[in-house]
């Protein structure tokens, strides 16, 4: 390589060496002004100035959709499992909105901590599987924890939990 | 190696060479994206949440990948060409600006599609679908600022440095789903663990995928092979070219 | 059949999708072979020996 071409070999990887530390240092510096959202927790430990726009994003807490009935009005808690906020929503709720489901709602706080949201948004895992997958697999999880609550049980029974389970046991040391 | 660097360094090889080319992507690609097309919408089994909306991920992931490995191969080729000169190396770069914005569009587009039955939104402001919009108008800045110019290799020269400039963006768009929170769900195949999806749903999506990138190599040369003629205008192997045409 | 088009009543969101892709492809390759023509035209204009030239685009074209 001739020293000209060396030159502008080193000159194209430093500028995009700078430019890359720049944006490091910009996108750090700027990491709270860029969240997308909040966690309950985040929300509740923030002070959040009432009136400002802004997004909260959780899990829709299991039990906790209520409709109000002759309206398009919903209330549900949003929840990190640590902390949960209190939702209030009128209009039409995407397809994926269900217990359980990931959710982001758009809006401000208003009076006793209600959060009055004037849209929601559902969030989908990276997971894709036909039903019937998904159905295999549920009643795999139901019959490992009925497994692990009859175990749990003998352990109890024969008053010995650790030694000599069934279990798992065979390869301790 | 070098020989061969530099044998395709030479414009009239390399013309005529990617004229050959083109049906050897070309095919393949169109193959792949029937294959992938009939498999996708009837083969593949309905997800467990989405029903047959997912569906539209065997057109929106296919054309995000390309939008990003066409920005990259863009990127690499301005390198190349700043630094030795070469002039089919800025030829490819200004090849490959238009039909990497045409995906990163149909990246969008698809996008927002998808998004409004499932998340309820078009379009909201969330890391990955604002850097992916930065993506596109990257490339139609590389474009504009390449048109810029009177004269065209200074107009290569500058346009090279924005589109080596812009390739910070890539890893930005790749890891904003893991850095930030976003309403983008996080990567369901490229990552280090296995993939988040049953085989009969994902071989459509790899035809779909190898399809595209050889339909992206397709065209590319097809616009490389005009955008070496431009940069060659006058010269004698093209006036001998028309001639035994 | 008629199931296949509903797509889970998904229709209009997955078949413009794919429509919309498919537009796009074709325009790419419609684009692309314009743009190699008009670089052959443009070179052609610029050439010292016009006949054969003209002629060659032509046949091309």
């Amino acid at each position: 390589m001739t020293p000209t071409r060396k030159r502008r070999l080193m000159l194209v990887a430093g500028l995009v060496a700078g430019v890359g530390l720049a944006t490091t240092l910009a996108l750090r510096a700027f990491q709270e002004n860029m969240l997308y959202f909040y966690s309950p927790t985040e929300f509740v430990e923030i002070d959040v100035p009432a009136e400002r726009t802004l997004r909260i994003g959780g899990l829709v807490a299991d039990g906790s959709v209520q409709r109000e009935s002759g309206s398009m009005t919903v209330e549900f808690l949003v929840t990190d499992h640590a902390y949960s906020v209190p939702v209030r929503y009128t209009g039409v709720l995407p397809d994926l909105f269900r217990e359980g489901q990931g959710v982001v709602a758009r809006g401000r706080l208003g009076e006793g901590g209600l959060f009055l949201a004037d849209n929601i948004m559902a969030k989908h895992d990276e997971n894709y599987m036909p039903p019937e997958v998904a159905q295999a697999l549920e009643a795999g999880k139901m019959r490992a924890i009925e497994r692990a609550a009859e175990q749990a049980e003998a352990a109890r029974a024969t008053g010995n939990g650790s030694a000599g389970g069934y279990y798992g046991g065979g390869y301790q040391p | 190696m070098w020989i061969w660097f530099h044998k395709l360094g030479s414009p009239p090889h390399f013309y005529r060479t990617a004229g050959r080319l083109v049906p050897w992507f070309g095919i393949p690609a169109l193959l792949l994206l029937v294959a992938g097309t009939v498999g996708g919408l009837a083969i593949a089994p309905p997800d467990y949440q989405q029903g047959d909306g997912f569906r539209i991920i065997y057109v929106h992931v296919p054309s995000a990948y390309i939008s990003m490995f066409g920005y990259v191969a863009m990127a690499v080729a301005a390198a190349v060409g700043l630094i030795w000169r070469m002039k089919v190396a800025f030829a490819f770069a200004a090849a490959c600006a238009p039909v990497g914005a045409a995906f990163t569009f149909l990246a969008l587009a698809t996008g927002s599609i998808w998004g409004k039955p499932m998340w309820g939104v078009w379009w909201d402001w969330d890391g990955r679908m604002t850097s992916v919009l930065v993506l596109f108008f990257l490339y139609v800045g590389v474009m504009a600022l390449r048109s810029a110019f009177d004269d065209a290799s200074k107009g290569d020269r500058a346009a090279a440095l924005l589109a080596i400039v812009g390739v910070v963006n890539i890893p930005i768009i790749k890891f904003s789903v893991d850095w930030w929170n976003t309403l983008h769900q996080p990567a369901t195949i490229a990552k280090l663990s296995a993939p988040s999806i049953t085989m009969d749903m994902l071989v459509w999506l790899l035809a779909m995928v190898v399809g595209y990138t050889l339909f992206f190599a397709a065209v590319v040369t097809m616009r490389l092979r005009g955008e070496v003629l431009l940069r060659e205008r006058g010269a004698r192997w093209i006036r001998e070219l028309n001639a035994h045409a | 059949m008629r199931e296949f088009l509903l797509m889970d009543g998904y229709w209009a969101y997955v078949w413009s999708a794919w429509g919309l892709t498919l537009a796009v492809l074709l325009a790419l390759v419609y684009s692309a072979r314009r743009h190699h023509r008009q670089a052959l035209r443009q070179a052609a204009e610029q050439d010292e020996a016009p006949r054969p030239v003209r002629a060659a685009v032509k046949e091309l074209s």
